[in-house]
């Protein structure tokens, strides 16, 4: 491995910090349902190519220890940079991929746990088309994919809205599992444990996924002030009943549910710009092209310990 | 929304619409009823037959009322298990990940730029 080598697999550890503000400017200049795809990708991308250079430091630090090399069957010692520097460097990122590991999995078993008590919830009764009433004082509603899709609602959500409001609510929950956005949030969620810089970027990509639901249902119902007023109102209903969760959020910021609403009443759509597409693309092109080259520096240094191949 | 649209809703949604009129509403409504609350025209031939449907699925219940019936929505022991199941799901802080939530945890001030939202769009 040479310093260049080195410096290749610190590039896609590097790049997700460029990601949230690239993220949130391609929040207001896509549409949604654009913005959701290319932000998840990317994610996804920048994701898997940090853990992909983390394991290839994990790998060169194994491998310098006399048992794995044994293991590997290195007849020469791998070429590397100075153990000063690569030791800490393979320490770190084998503390980096535990860590990652071990809130994945705990995330993806609680959120499994989630879906499986709610499915359980909704297979309880029959259900009028894809509704399913849940009887309960607190507002709320929510998509539940799986065979068949579910909408579920709570009676007290239903109570605090009209007639109109509700099928727009219906509305923005089928768009939700038409478009498959549990599959987005999933990488969302995946890419926020693999990297700190990127849960910045799954709150950009749950932030999309509710703005495309919430354009096609103004799409479906015709028409956008009734389905602002339906967001509104509902958190609003929501928030009247004192919150089980502490707010430590600083008051002075807009939260997303007054970004949506704005956005559904405001008049025309922003220029649409493609740059910040391509910038994105960009940066996910970048890591993934750092990463691949270093494993495959990696692989070669190997191969050539191994006596297979002439450095 | 036209009638003609509202038809050829699927009638899966339509039998959705009912059951939230219902819920909505907290008392039995009878089929005139029901149909003033709806946002869609539907039909009233329309809004009794999917009654009749919801009833025989056991999901709504009907008592006489005149000479025709009022439905209600079944409150039954299934309902409380899920109750107590939702307030499980309260408790998961992470839950919209997966699922998507309609509306957020409201942040401090965001109730009052939503309220100034609402009335400028209602004026």
């Amino acid at each position: 491995m040479t310093v260049l080598l080195l410096a290749l697999l610190l590039v896609p550890l590097a790049l997700p910090f460029a990601a949230p503000p690239l993220a949130r400017r391609a929040l207001d200049r896509l549409a949604p349902a654009r913005a959701l795809w290319i932000l998840t990708g990317c994610a996804l991308a920048l994701a898997g190519s940090c853990a992909a250079a983390l394991g290839a430091l994990v790998l060169t630090g194994l491998l310098k220890l006399p048992l794995f090399a044994a293991l590997g069957e290195l007849i020469h010692p791998l070429r590397t940079p100075s153990d000063l520097l690569v030791l800490p460097a393979a320490a770190l990122a084998t503390g980096a991929l535990a860590l990652s590991a071990g809130t994945l999995g705990r995330s993806a078993l609680r959120q499994f746990g989630a879906f499986r008590t709610a499915r359980t919830q909704a297979g309880r009764r029959p259900a009028a088309g894809d509704l399913c009433v849940v009887e309960s004082p607190h507002p709320d509603a929510y998509a539940l994919p799986g065979r068949p899709h579910r909408i579920v609602v709570t009676t007290a959500m239903l109570r605090s809205l009209g007639a109109a409001e509700r099928e727009a609510l219906f509305a923005h929950e089928r768009a939700h599992n038409r478009a498959g956005h549990h599959y987005f949030l999933g990488v969302a969620e995946l890419a926020a444990h693999c990297h700190p810089a990127l849960r910045a970027v799954r709150a950009d990509i749950r932030f999309a996924a509710e703005r495309a639901a919430d354009e096609d249902a103004a799409r479906a119902v015709g028409d956008r002030g009734l389905t602002a007023r339906a967001i509104a109102r509902a958190a609003l209903a929501g928030s009247a009943t004192p919150s089980v969760r502490p707010d430590f959020a600083p008051a002075a910021t807009t939260g997303p549910v007054p970004r949506r609403v704005t956005a559904l009443l405001a008049p025309g759509r922003p220029r649409a710009s493609r740059g910040i597409a391509v910038a994105l693309a960009v940066g996910a092109l970048l890591s993934t092209g750092a990463a691949t080259t270093a494993l495959v520096g990696v692989h070669h240094q190997v191969e050539v310990a191994q006596g297979e191949e002439h450095g | 929304m036209t009638d003609a649209m509202d038809e050829r809703r699927p009638a899966g949604e339509l039998e959705a619409a009912v059951l939230a009129a219902l819920w909505a509403a907290g008392a039995p409504l009878t089929p005139g009823q029901v149909q003033g609350e709806l946002a869609s025209g539907l039909a009233r031939t329309t809004v009794t037959t999917i009654l009749t449907r919801l009833y025989e699925k056991g999901i709504v219940d009907r008592a006489r009322q005149g000479r025709g019936y009022a439905y209600f929505p079944v409150q039954d022991a299934a309902g409380l298990t899920a109750r107590r199941m939702h307030t499980e799901l309260d408790r998961d802080t992470d839950r919209e990940t997966v699922l998507a939530r309609f509306v957020a945890q409201l942040d401090p001030g965001d109730e009052e730029v939503l309220r100034r939202l609402l009335e400028a769009d209602e004026r």
